[in-house]
């Protein structure tokens, strides 16, 4: 075999045909393995364990949205049967009380919302239930600071105008011990 | 026509492949990026719920995750069909939830902490009271945040 010369081996390149089979073989890797799992979900704060019984009696009855959700799945606000259709729209306007009518909350600050659920109760359920007054307050947060500050509620917001909506309209969702009628599955 | 006829005569020269891996390594990289190992394999059947009020969780080292769901179809025999939780790639009881957690928090720094997230991902069949058990530990164990995981419902309501 004849000594290149120099000057050839300048003009030499590597080859890099076998570059792109290298790199697919990678990527088909990376595509197996991937689970592109944002997880997403509804991010609730649990209150803090303790062993005495709260005390609801102090309140009054108009301040309180009370939710019970049987082993049936049935809804009973209020001491009346629902929808969960309806629930978020009746859980703004005790919230709000736009019309002051005096069985609503005397005002956003007093209002409780009081969930309730059976042992027995579908987890579907219960999160649909939940998803729903949670929507109620995201709406009632939404337009607030839409009307403030010219835009819908977000975590991007300054912390002090989120901080001061929150105030305005606090959100108390207090989950009672379950009762335990229901079969469990 | 005559522009276009002309020049159907010539021979089209190969197109370069030279940026092909170029190509190919971008995606490389963005779905490495993207990319999260499954370090635990599911032994429960898990179909979350869909909802509409969600929040993104977003540092994943920060969460762990709760399983509560019927064994799949391969484990039954072992652990029968009623639901069960599922902490890190093995089937547990609720009193292992707080050696759970403090094994995922021990590998976090100090002020990371209270950011501590778990996520509950809960089957839509399950009842409440297996689930209402979990809360009741994770309150007990202080750990106090948590995520009802579900998946995003276009629709609205019946």
């Amino acid at each position: 075999m004849a000594k290149t010369k120099t000057r050839d081996r300048m003009n030499n390149e590597i080859n890099a045909g076998s570059m792109a089979d290298i790199a697919f073989l990678l990527l088909i890797f990376f595509l197996v393995t991937t689970t592109i799992a944002e997880d997403k979900g509804i991010l609730v704060k649990l209150p803090p364990w303790s062993d005495e019984e709260p005390d609801i009696t102090r309140l009054k009855e108009r301040n309180v949205f009370s939710v019970l959700v049987n082993a049936q799945n049935q809804l009973l606000v209020r001491e009346e049967p629902a929808r969960i259709g309806e629930l978020r729209e009746r859980a703004k306007e005790f919230i709000m009380n736009p019309t002051k009518r005096p069985d609503l909350a005397e005002g956003p600050r007093n209002a409780i919302i009081s969930l309730k659920n059976d042992r027995g109760t579908n987890y579907d359920t219960y999160l649909a239930v939940y998803n729903e007054l949670k929507g109620a307050y995201d709406e009632l947060w939404d337009e607030l600071s839409e009307r403030r500050y010219g835009q819908p509620y977000s975590e991007e917001m300054p912390f002090a105008q989120r901080k001061a909506i929150r105030d305005e309209i606090p959100m108390v969702l207090s989950e009672a011990e379950p009762t335990n009628f229901g079969e469990e599955q | 026509m005559s522009k276009f006829s002309k020049k159907r005569g010539k021979s089209s020269p190969a197109i370069s492949t030279a940026s092909l891996p170029d190509i190919i390594f971008m995606l490389l990289f963005f779905f490495m990026m993207v990319t999260v190992l499954r370090d635990s394999d599911l032994k429960l059947q898990v179909n979350t719920p869909e909802a509409t009020q969600l929040t993104k969780l977003d540092e994943k080292s920060l969460v762990n995750y709760i399983y509560i769901g019927r064994p799949t179809q391969q484990y039954q025999s072992v652990y029968g069909t009623s639901p069960r939780i599922q902490l890190g790639d093995k089937i547990s009881t609720v009193d292992d939830i707080p050696l759970f957690l403090e094994q995922h928090k021990v590998k976090l720094p100090e002020n990371k902490r209270p950011r501590i997230t778990s996520s509950l991902r809960v089957d839509g069949d399950v009842t409440m009271g297996i689930v209402q058990d979990v809360k009741t530990k994770l309150r007990k164990s202080n750990q106090l945040k948590i995520n009802y995981s579900a998946g995003k419902r276009a629709g609205s309501l019946d």
